[in-house]
């Protein structure tokens, strides 16, 4: 604290930068459990899996589960259902995309790929919300004998992929897996 | 804020833009830039500015955990739970929150004596001084209806206790207290009035803050020598002077709030808040926080009837008149000198005032019984003594010492007198070396 | 700074007469009107002081004497199964404990409650379905809770002692009152000391002369497969942290986030004050 240092510009500026710095770092930290306040606390994150019993479910059958505050289809689908959905070519589709949490996120929007896979695909999972703005669609309505969104008239196939209306994309499949033959463990 | 003497020119076509429009700039600049305060504030006067980020923290905390709390009996105890255990990061919030109302009384506590202490309150500054009190009045009101929220013990029997001052006012009281809980007894009506008004208050104290800074920007400020600023040389600039002393005062003060909310965070809470609110079972013993227990001792002085007025309304007066006598402090002081720099004898009676304050508040919490009455009574009398006798008669009796011509001679003399810790050479005006 | 001192000085003096004075309505032994007669005993705790930690193991055998002893009549509503991984367990391990709880649940679709086996997002179940309950088979005085008693008692430490515990950092008032209470059956009462039927003379107990808790704790009551002794000053220890950590489960990462934050705002101050001096070099003030 001489009169050396106050001769000495360098060293005064690289106070006042230090401080400022120090400021600037102190600022960020402190922001942050405000941010973080918002995140899904912990008694949220511990509910981030259900599990499911499907055994009273015969084919042509849904039922509905809320998962993370949102419900999720089930479905047991009839034997028409499949074949109308694999009868669908990939071009025809308005989103190609599997949309799949449990496989690559570049997959094709095949009807494998969107059920819950080989020896599986009766079942179809998926989260019942349409990728538009958020409404919950109708079950069996619409065009395409799968899905109806009666807020904008968005039409899904049986295997729930969109077809036509305003949804960007197909209904997301979360991540699920069956952990007996007849009980289902989502997220 | 001061208009007529703005310095401000704004160098870009965007500020001359502006400026011409709404001079917001300029008014920044003119108050907390170029605004002029006195070369010889000490760190006392750095409290103002600790007063403002507690004020922004107590706010910031306050709307975050409002984003987790629920005012409803039921379950406004376990939703402070789960802010403490479930939400991120929401035991330092709550825990910021509830150690900073606090440290928030501690900073206002040190600004008032400051005033006290240097005559901040006197012409011009009575105004200033009463906007003070009214914030401080605030600060009260919110600080104890923040208390009820969490529902604890102490906030169920601290809100039936306080309300029930009101009933001590004859015909009308009981129908008083009444409306303030929204019924016979505390229940889900009071908390959640008592939620949305501890949400409005803090805004309501914002806003007086505004005119406080208003009135201090019209006056300027006191300082050390109680003497007013006569010329340029009296004065620094408020930036960069006044805003790096204020940011060292605040980064110390923050230390020392840290430590209780890292280590001590619940040292000044009470036990018996962790325990749910029990309408059918009072605590041992009911002692509010701790920066209402020199009022609290007060109240539980008066344990004889005055004439016609009785010990439980007497209490109450003589509660409220502990802060009502702040608000005439300015017209009570008689003396013509400000600071108790130059005033031996109000030096000596302010300093057993701030011991007697502070005995008064470990008396209020003390059960009331024995001593600690004949103690609190002693007190009390002293509490009212200093300003209604000592404060009007110390003024024209007392005889200051001699007051230095100024500000700036008052700082060479105590430099000259104190060492060299500024070598004369250097003590240049401050607009000369930039 | 010499005035301030002097005015602390006179501070201390004054309530230190107080006290004396106060001391003067001094009790006697048979008929006590201050609780608890006893201060509590100080323990040393892993988890007292700025740099304070849990001690696991100490925990995990504190649960075991909670679910074995307490549980019987103390609920601890506000503890998640899920929390207790904070003892080091697995999560496999919380999910088989937890399901060891039956759970009420519903309705279902046929609007009936059912029951189910507990999953780690649940809470410890209460032993009474309500307060009431808990009264009518306990006497007429319902055990309280346990998810907060840690920091829901705290025996007064008295001047100058308060101030002192600034410094110290000593807030283990909750867990040293557990402790002594737990421990503090064993002393006679005083002779010419009345109590009161069904009740148990305990000079650390807070509300009165006796409590109506018979002792719980004793040798050998509860198992440790840790080779900890099983006595019941090691039983009260470890339930006492453990409800300690039930209180307070943050604070491990509220003392670590402390020291961070203490050492940058003492950086940060002393960086000020350089920057302060800098400023104001030129300034006579």
């Amino acid at each position: 604290m001489s009169e050396t240092d106050i001769e000495n510009p360098a060293r005064r500026d690289f106070l006042y930068i230090a401080t400022g710095m120090a400021g600037v770092v102190g600022a960020g930290a402190v922001a942050w459990p405000f941010i973080d306040q918002m995140r899904p606390d912990a008694s949220t994150r511990a509910l981030s899996s259900v599990e499911v019993d499907v055994a009273a479910l015969e084919p042509g059958m849904s039922l509905t589960v809320k998962w993370r505050g949102k419900p999720v289809f089930v479905r047991n689908r009839t034997e028409q259902e499949i074949e109308a959905a694999r009868a669908v070519k990939l071009e025809e589709l308005k989103d190609p995309v599997a949309r799949n949490a449990n496989i690559a996120s570049d997959a094709p929007a095949n009807d494998i790929d969107r059920s819950a896979g080989e020896g599986k695909e009766n079942w179809l999972v998926m989260v019942g919300v349409c990728t538009h703005l958020g409404c919950i669609p109708l079950g069996q309505q619409g065009d395409f004998g799968g899905w109806f969104c009666p807020c904008h008239g968005s039409h899904y196939d049986t295997a729930g992929r969109i077809r036509k209306g305003p949804a960007p994309e197909n209904m997301t499949v979360p991540v699920f897996e069956f952990i007996s033959d007849t009980k289902i463990r989502i997220g | 804020m001061s208009e007529g003497h703005s310095t401000y020119t704004p160098t870009t076509g965007l500020g001359r833009w502006f400026d011409a429009r709404m001079p917001l700039p300029r008014l920044v600049y003119d108050s907390f830039i170029a605004y002029p305060v006195p070369r010889n504030l000490n760190y006392m006067w750095t409290f103002g500015g600790i007063l403002s980020i507690m004020l922004v923290s107590q706010i910031v905390t306050g709307i975050v955990l409002a984003m987790h709390y629920a005012s409803d009996t039921g379950i406004a105890f376990s939703s402070v739970e789960k802010i403490m255990r479930d939400v991120n990061s929401g035991w330092l919030l709550r825990y910021m929150h509830a150690n900073g109302a606090s440290f928030f009384f501690i900073a206002v506590y040190l600004h008032i004596m400051r005033g006290l202490y240097y005559g901040s309150y006197k012409a011009p500054r009575e105004l200033l001084w009463i906007l003070g009190c009214i914030i401080y009045l605030l600060m009260m009101a919110t600080g104890f209806m923040g208390y009820v929220l969490p529902w604890g013990q102490m906030s169920f029997w601290g809100a039936t206790v306080i309300t029930g001052f009101f009933t001590a006012i004859p015909v009308v009281g009981n129908w008083i207290q009444e409306l303030l809980l929204g019924g016979f007894a505390v229940d889900n009506p009071t908390l959640n009035r008592f939620f949305a008004l501890h949400y409005l208050l803090p805004f309501m104290i914002a806003g007086v803050v505004v005119l406080h800074v208003w009135a201090l920007h019209v006056t300027g400020q006191n300082n050390p020598t109680g003497i007013e600023v006569k010329s340029k040389t009296d004065t620094v600039a408020f930036t960069p002077y006044a805003t790096i002393k204020d940011a060292l005062g605040m980064i110390v003060f923050l230390i020392f709030f840290a430590y209780f909310i890292f280590y001590m965070p619940n040292y000044l809470g009470h036990p018996d808040n962790y325990i749910q609110a029990d309408p059918l079972k009072t605590p041992a013993h009911i002692v509010p926080e701790w920066y209402f227990l020199p009022f609290y001792a007060i109240l539980r002085a008066i344990t004889f009837n005055i004439g016609p007025i009785d010990s439980k309304l007497g209490g109450v007066l003589a509660m409220f008149g502990a802060i009502a006598v702040l608000f005439v402090v300015p017209w009570l002081d008689t003396s013509k000198v400000r600071s108790a720099v130059y005033r031996p004898w109000y030096r000596l009676f302010f300093w057993i005032f701030l011991v007697d304050c502070i005995f008064l508040g470990w008396l209020g919490s003390r059960p009331a019984e024995g001593s600690y009455v004949i103690m609190a009574q002693i007190a009390t009398l002293y509490y009212f003594a200093f300003f209604i006798v000592i404060m009007p008669v110390l003024g024209l009796i007392e005889t200051p010492r001699r007051l230095p011509n100024s500000i700036t001679e008052a700082v060479l003399e105590k430099n000259k007198a104190g060492g060299a810790v500024h070598p004369e050479g250097a003590a240049a005006s401050p607009e000369i070396r930039g | 700074m010499k005035k301030i001192l002097a005015s602390l000085a006179a501070i201390g003096f004054v309530m230190a007469a107080g006290a004396a004075i106060a001391q003067d309505d001094e009790h006697s032994a048979a008929e006590p009107t201050h609780f608890p007669i006893h201060k509590p005993k100080q323990v040393e705790w892993s988890f007292a002081g700025p740099f304070g930690t849990y001690d696991k193991a100490q925990l995990q055998r504190g649960l075991k004497v909670y679910k074995e002893v307490c549980s019987a009549c103390h609920s601890m509503d506000l503890v998640a199964f899920r929390t207790l991984e904070d003892l080091g367990y697995s999560e496999a391990q919380v999910k088989a404990f937890a399901a060891e709880y039956t759970i009420e649940d519903g309705p279902n679709d046929d609007g009936d409650m059912f029951e189910r086996p507990g999953l780690p997002s649940d809470y410890f179940t209460p032993p009474f379905p309500n307060m009431q309950a808990a009264a009518a088979s306990n006497g007429g005085a319902a055990p309280p809770d346990f998810s907060l008693i840690a920091k829901a008692r705290g025996v007064e430490r008295g001047f100058p002692t308060f101030i002192f515990d600034i410094f110290t950092q000593y807030a283990e008032n909750g867990p040293d009152y557990i402790y002594s209470l737990l421990t503090g059956y064993d002393e006679e009462p005083p002779a010419g000391m009345e109590i009161a039927e069904g009740t148990h003379y305990n000079p650390y107990f807070i509300g009165g002369k006796s409590l109506a808790m018979a002792p719980p704790l004793s040798d050998d009551q509860v198992t440790y497969d840790d080779g900890a002794p099983q006595t019941v000053d090691q039983y009260a220890r470890d339930v006492s942290a453990f409800l300690m950590w039930a209180a307070e489960p943050h604070l491990e990462d509220r003392k670590k986030t402390g020291f961070r934050v203490m050492v940058f705002l003492i950086l940060f101050a002393g960086l000020m004050y350089a920057t302060k001096r800098r400023v104001w070099a030129n300034v006579p003030h």
